[in-house]
């Protein structure tokens, strides 16, 4: 459905420093998929996640949508954007503070002429659970909840009636409750519809309670990938053991040491060794710091980009 | 420290008016932390921005609320403005969208101890460092522009700009929800040992339960604008409520929650069209026939707790 191959975004920094935020991505979502996008804060995510939309340029590597490669051209990307839809990360960034939730909704229909405006904006916003939808139509951004606000962009994408969601965060500001019903309407909505959706987040529980798949990024790159039973129940790589220690159901935490991970200075070797376990516990390989690993292939299999996982 | 006082929070809208916050009466020890829970829209950043006098105009506040023996809702402007950079400070929800785009994030941080001269140039260039640091970001970080940090970034600069002044109370909203777990552990540490060695009081607000109760050390509970629950960290819910909230969230390798997200079934109240009787017996799984006709206010349900929950007794 959507596809990414060896996919590089760089930023140029401060000081001839380039930030190298996606730094070799291979990475689908299949019809009817849901592939969870984890990694820590500041690891590509969301740049991977607009790049995949044509909202960033890529400096290298391709992006196919149905296995036509994305052009950039004006028409082309509006062709594309009907279908493939973004829920970003803060609410408040992405809803217009002049705009009514009505108008917010409508922005999109509108801008694809779909008949019937009033009745799509109204649907759209009571499966995004905003219900009944026109105590809500009248009113800012401002006048509603954090969470009630997700749910307007929410909303919004869905009124297109998209085939691919790409949604960041898309719960991080929702309760618990509000959390389950918006999940539940995802795999409703790929049950029904077959929607396929990449979910960016750095909640594993989200991606237990609703990935088919899972992609964990550290540094720009994919390092484990692979079925959601496997990857969150039996992690290969020291770096998705470490995130999967802080959970507050994990018996023993993993504590990384060394500096936070900064995409103007990746690491020679394995992008992880400065901060490995493994390594810092003297059970690295030499290789690990000197050897760069292969980019991890799209496939749907598991999947590690580590000297010392056996599978 | 704290003291609130039957505090309620009512916003006129033009079509009709929106009671966001229904009396909550709470108090918060000199270095205590306390958390405030309760799902979106109960009202929970209402409570915090009322603290420091932080709503809309349309937003009438009601009760009182008390920092440090003083009233602060009848406070003259320049003694709030004073209690606001001094004592008290606040880390909005979503206020990484209000960093100034233009400015690096090394003077955004400094700004505040410039303008109130609590440091000179370089010993305000030393302080960022030190914050940015202290929120896991390196000092190279102090000239980077707001749009080339990511959201958990931006949220950290928050949490720095908070600790900037040196408060006595800090009162976060949604604090973490943008940071992964790894740096959330970061954060709540830093957040507990600024507890411990300073004696700062907190109030922390998330959606999360287990969030709060990794760092507080009492819990609240609202629902539609008023408290269903407060007590201690340490211990089980006992409200219908609290139940359902702290069942959301899943545990990873659970089988009974593998594709299956739980929620909390019904829709949320409309604070316009509040149910008669507990605000909540639409949705509470064991509601009583009575439920739908008498509210039940905070009673005391063992030795430091309050509930309001007519199964909830002694
Ligand atoms: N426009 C930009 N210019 C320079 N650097 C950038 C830019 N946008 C992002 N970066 C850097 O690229 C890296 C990846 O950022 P990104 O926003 O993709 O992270 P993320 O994984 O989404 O993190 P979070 O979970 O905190 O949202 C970060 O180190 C960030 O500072
Ligand atoms: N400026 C405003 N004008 C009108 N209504 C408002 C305003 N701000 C908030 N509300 C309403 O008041 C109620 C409480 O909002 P509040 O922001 O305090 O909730 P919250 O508990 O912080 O929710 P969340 O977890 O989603 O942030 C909601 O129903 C919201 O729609
Ligand atoms: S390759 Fe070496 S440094 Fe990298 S994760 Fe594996 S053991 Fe650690
Ligand atoms: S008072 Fe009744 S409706 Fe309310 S929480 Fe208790 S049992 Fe449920
Ligand atoms: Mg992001
Ligand atoms: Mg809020």
């Amino acid at each position: 459905m959507l596809e990414a191959t060896d996919l590089r975004v760089e930023f140029p920094g401060r000081g001839g420093r380039r930030a190298r935020a996606v730094d070799g991505v291979n990475l689908s979502v299949g019809a009817g998929e849901i592939v969870a996008l984890v990694g820590e804060s500041g690891c590509g995510k969301t740049t991977l996640a607009r790049t995949l939309l044509g909202l960033e340029r890529p400096t290298s590597g391709r992006i196919a949508y149905d296995g036509t490669p994305l052009s950039y051209s004006g028409r082309a990307l509006r062709a594309f954007r009907r279908q493939v839809q973004l829920v970003l990360q803060d609410p408040m960034g992405s809803l217009n503070p002049r705009h009514t939730v009505y108008e917010a909704v409508a922005e999109g229909p509108r801008i694809h002429g779909l008949p019937d405006e009033e009745t799509v904006v109204s649907s759209a916003l009571a499966r995004a659970g905003l219900r009944p939808p026109e105590r809500f139509f009248q009113r800012f951004p401002h006048e509603l909840s954090g969470g009630q606000r997700q749910r307007v962009v929410i909303a919004g994408a869905l009124a297109l009636d998209p085939k691919v969601l790409i949604a960041d965060e898309p719960v991080a500001s929702l309760d618990a409750s509000v959390r389950g019903e918006i999940l539940s309407l995802l795999l409703r909505l790929r049950d029904d519809l077959g929607l396929s959706a990449l979910v960016v987040t750095h909640d594993l529980g989200l991606a237990w309670n609703i990935a088919d798949r899972v992609a964990v990024m550290y540094l720009g790159r994919i390092v484990e990938s692979g079925p959601t039973e496997e990857v969150l129940k039996n992690p290969q790589h020291p770096y998705t053991q470490a995130l999967l220690s802080v959970l507050p159901e994990s018996p023993e935490r993993i504590v990384l040491t060394g500096e936070p991970p900064d995409p103007t200075r990746i690491p020679a070797g394995c992008r992880f060794h400065p901060r490995c376990q493994l390594v810092a516990a003297g059970n690295g390989k030499p290789e690990c710091s000197t050897q760069p690993l292969q980019i991890l292939p799209a496939g749907t299999d598991s999947q590690v980009a580590c000297y010392l996982a056996t599978t | 420290m704290l003291e609130l006082d039957e505090l309620s929070v009512t916003y006129r809208l033009d079509s009709a008016d929106v009671p966001a916050v229904r009396g909550v009466s709470l108090e918060l020890a000199a270095g205590e932390a306390l958390g405030l829970a309760g799902e979106s829209g109960s009202g929970k950043s209402s409570v915090a921005l009322a603290l420091l006098r932080l709503l809309p105009r349309s937003a009438v506040v009601g009760g009182r609320v008390m920092l440090d023996g003083e009233d602060v809702l009848a406070m003259k402007w320049g003694r709030l403005r004073a209690v606001r950079w001094s004592s008290a400070s606040i880390v909005f929800q979503g206020a990484q969208h209000g960093l100034n785009p233009v400015q690096r994030i090394g003077d955004q941080i400094a700004e505040p101890l410039l303008v109130h001269r609590q440091a000179s140039g370089t010993d305000a260039a030393a302080r960022v460092r030190e914050l940015l640091a202290q929120v896991g970001l390196p000092a190279w970080r102090a000239r980077s522009y707001p749009h080339e940090l990511s959201g958990g970034q931006r949220q950290r600069v928050m949490i720095a700009m908070a600790l900037a002044c040196g408060p006595q109370l800090i009162i976060a909203d949604e604090p973490t929800t943008a940071l992964d777990l790894m740096v959330q552990a970061q954060v709540l540490t830093l957040i507990r040992q600024l507890i411990a060695d300073h004696g700062i009081s907190l109030l922390m607000i998330s959606h999360d339960l287990s969030v709060l109760a990794d760092v507080c050390d009492r819990l609240a509970v609202m629902y539609a604008g008023r408290l269903v629950e407060v007590g201690p960290s340490s211990e089980e819910f006992r409200h219908p409520y609290s139940q359902a909230l702290a069942a959301a969230f899943p545990t990873v390798g659970d089988p009974a929650s593998r594709l299956a997200p739980r929620g909390l079934a019904g829709d949320p109240p409309d604070p316009q069209q509040l149910p008669g009787g507990c605000a909540f017996h639409p949705r509470c799984p064991v509601a009583l026939d009575s439920c739908a006709t008498s509210d039940v206010q905070l009673r005391a349900s063992g030795t430091d707790r309050t509930a309001a929950c007519v199964l909830v007794g002694e």
